[in-house]
């Protein structure tokens, strides 16, 4: 699968693309399949997003992963600082991101 | 400590404003991206894996306790309640918000402080000797020298687009503390026949292409040193390489040209250069200056310390520096602990150590490019307090210039160039050698870790450093041996085939291993790999 990611332009923060809007939970992400560049192009111009890019990602039944660990540390947060992590109160929360 | 002049204040506030309209362009969508990118690197603002980033200069790793709460506050206030402070003696801000960072430049303005030129292809944060004014074997303080390399090349018009970034250090003793001959251009201030003068080298750096730089003027009198760095930029402006980002750095130009043909051409432009009368008069040197005059130190404080506290005693002994003053000492405050993150400071403890810098130490503290903190002038009667303090806010790990004292970049946890993790790497390293016996058997052993090729943290330079790389998509990590960034530098050598993270960590153990079975008296780690060579420790690591 394809997923679209970027980062909120006023925040900086992580979003990753719905479907239908942007969110900051992974979970979320939809797969683009091949409108990732269309999808891209129009978020980008309506300054919904920041710095998008398509990456390679898989369905699990915990839902979307990114594929690279990159992108992986990105959808959680630091690996050395879970209290900053999305889901800082849930200690397994990271265990797929390495 | 120097304090701004009119103009200083008037070069900040503008570029203030300015940010803070292209800001507000941006948020407007008045400007894409593309055009906005430049603008915020140009004051510090990158975008990294979770947010906006925002370094902040810390000229020559100088700062007063206002400054430094300062730096608390904006941790506080507008990122997560911490700071990260970097290689290059600055400080950086994982989490900040593009519609805040007007707010955080104007605040860090109001202490003469700002973010300009921490980015881009221009002169970066000059950086120095953090016992600068305090260190017993200098022979000048180097900051004034520094302060004057800062403002003039702050919006230096001709240097403002160079072919790549570029960093120069400022030293005045022997012992370099500084890294100085791994910068673009490293100025060593140096005495012949009782004048001081600049030992210039340059075309030094890490990175992809790691080299040492060469002596190029071994004197130039002072009161041309402006001139001669104008001459060496202006010959590497002028020919370094734009056409390839990897080969854009003064060092690669200085090794293709030969250090012989590029001195020169400094030379003939030097010749030029200095009938343009870019050097100061003296007595603009001289107010500068006397902003650096030595804090009044009392000589005949008491000298001795009372060391009937063990804990406090080891910490004297591994952490604290002698003063070029009697009575008085350089206390070195480790951002190490074990298993933490190295260089990261909670705004709690940046207001501490402001407060300490205040009461015990002439309102002055250093950023050391070993991520450190260090509050130059403190008496020696007051060590036992500054400690006590230091103990209960976790600064008081006693293990300066040990293993577990390591340099790491941000890695992968933060940085989008990192190919793999630093901080996890360091965490298992100080963890595994965490028994502060097993440490100082070892003894002085400075081991650096970098998440990528670019060097942030300074892996060439490492006793022993560590490279990060992405080995189809997983994390490996290449071992180096023999490298210094001090007086004797040297670049380190890749031992072989990379490792996991735990297997880093492991081959590690073996060198050390190897070192205390090797080790002649009084060798230091470096000394032992020196005289033996690669192949006793390659066969300790892969058998």
């Amino acid at each position: 699968m394809k997923l679209l990611t970027g980062n909120d332009l006023k925040t900086g923060f992580v979003t990753w693309w719905t479907g239908a809007d942007w969110s900051l939970h992974i979970e979320d992400a939809a797969d683009v399949g091949e409108h990732g560049e269309a999808i891209l192009a129009v978020e980008e111009a309506a300054r919904r997003v920041n710095a998008p890019y398509i990456i390679a990602g898989e369905q699990t039944a915990d839902g979307p992963r990114p594929a690279h660990i990159k992108d992986r540390i990105r959808a959680l947060g630091p690996t050395v600082r879970p209290d900053l992590t999305l889901k800082p109160a849930d200690p397994a929360a990271g265990d797929w991101v390495i | 400590m120097y304090k701004y002049d009119e103009y200083d204040h008037a070069m900040v506030a503008a570029r203030v404003a300015e940010f803070s309209d292209q800001v507000k362009r941006r948020l407007a969508g008045e400007i894409t991206e593309d055009q906005f990118k430049p603008l915020r690197l140009m004051n510090g603002l990158y975008l990294q894996l979770h947010a906006y980033m925002l370094r902040v200069a810390v000229p020559y790793g100088t700062l007063d306790s206002r400054q430094m709460r300062m730096l608390a506050h904006i941790a506080r206030k507008y990122d997560r309640d911490y700071g990260h402070f970097t290689t290059r003696q600055n400080i950086q801000y994982n989490w900040i918000k593009l519609e805040d960072a007007p707010a955080i430049l104007e605040d860090l303005a109001s202490v003469e402080m700002h973010a300009i030129q921490t980015s881009g292809n221009c002169i970066r944060n000059i950086s120095s000797d953090q016992w600068a004014g305090a260190a017993a074997d200098e022979i000048t303080d180097p900051r004034p020298w520094a302060e004057l390399l800062r403002q003039w090349s702050s919006f230096h018009p001709e240097f403002s687009y160079l072919p790549r970034k570029f960093k120069i250090a400022v030293i005045a003793a022997n012992e370099d503390r500084a890294a100085m001959r791994l910068h673009d251009i490293g100025i060593q201030i140096v005495e012949k026949d009782g004048e001081h003068g600049a030992a210039f080298y340059v075309g030094g750096g890490m990175g992809r292409t790691p080299m040492i730089a060469p002596l190029i003027k071994d004197f130039v009198p002072l009161g041309d040193m402006l001139s001669y760095a104008e001459a060496c930029l202006r010959v590497y402006n002028r020919y370094g390489r734009r056409d390839n980002i990897y080969k854009a750095r003064i060092k690669i130009l200085i090794h293709e040209l030969g250090a012989d043909e590029y001195r020169r051409q400094v030379e003939e432009e030097f010749a030029h250069v200095k009938s343009l009368g870019i050097d100061p008069p003296k007595a603009e040197f001289d107010r500068i200056a006397e902003q650096f005059a030595p804090p009044a130190l009392d000589a005949s404080a008491p000298d001795a310390i009372d060391r009937s506290d063990p804990d406090f005693a080891v910490w004297v002994d591994q952490n604290v520096a002698a003063h070029k003053v009697p009575g008085h000492a350089i206390v070195n405050i480790s951002l190490k602990p074990i298993g933490g993150i190295p260089g990261d400071a909670s705004s709690a403890q940046i207001d501490l150590m402001a407060d300490l810098a205040e009461k015990y130490s002439h309102d002055e503290l250093r950023v050391t490019h070993a991520q450190n903190i260090v509050l130059p002038h403190v008496r020696k009667a007051d060590l036992y307090a500054v400690w006590q303090a230091l103990d209960g806010a976790g600064l008081a790990t006693p293990n300066l210039d040990l293993i577990s004292d390591i340099i790491a970049c941000p890695g992968l946890d933060y940085c989008s160039l990192a190919n793999a993790r630093s901080i996890p790497v360091a965490q298992k390293i100080a963890t595994r050698f965490s028994d502060l016996g097993r440490q100082k058997e070892l003894g002085e052993l400075k081991l650096k870790i970098s998440g990528c090729i670019n060097a942030c943290g300074h892996h060439h330079a490492g006793h022993i450093g560590i490279l990060g790389v992405d080995r189809k998509g997983t994390e490996n990590y290449q071992l180096l041996l023999g490298g210094s960034g001090a007086e004797d530098v040297s670049l380190g050598t890749i031992t072989g085939p990379g490792f996991d993270e735990d297997g880093v960590v492991d081959a590690i153990e073996r060198v050390t291993d190897k070192y205390l079975a090797e080790r002649s008296e009084g060798e230091r780690f470096v000394d032992t790999f020196r005289r033996v060579g690669m192949a006793p420790f390659k066969e300790a690591i892969y058998g």
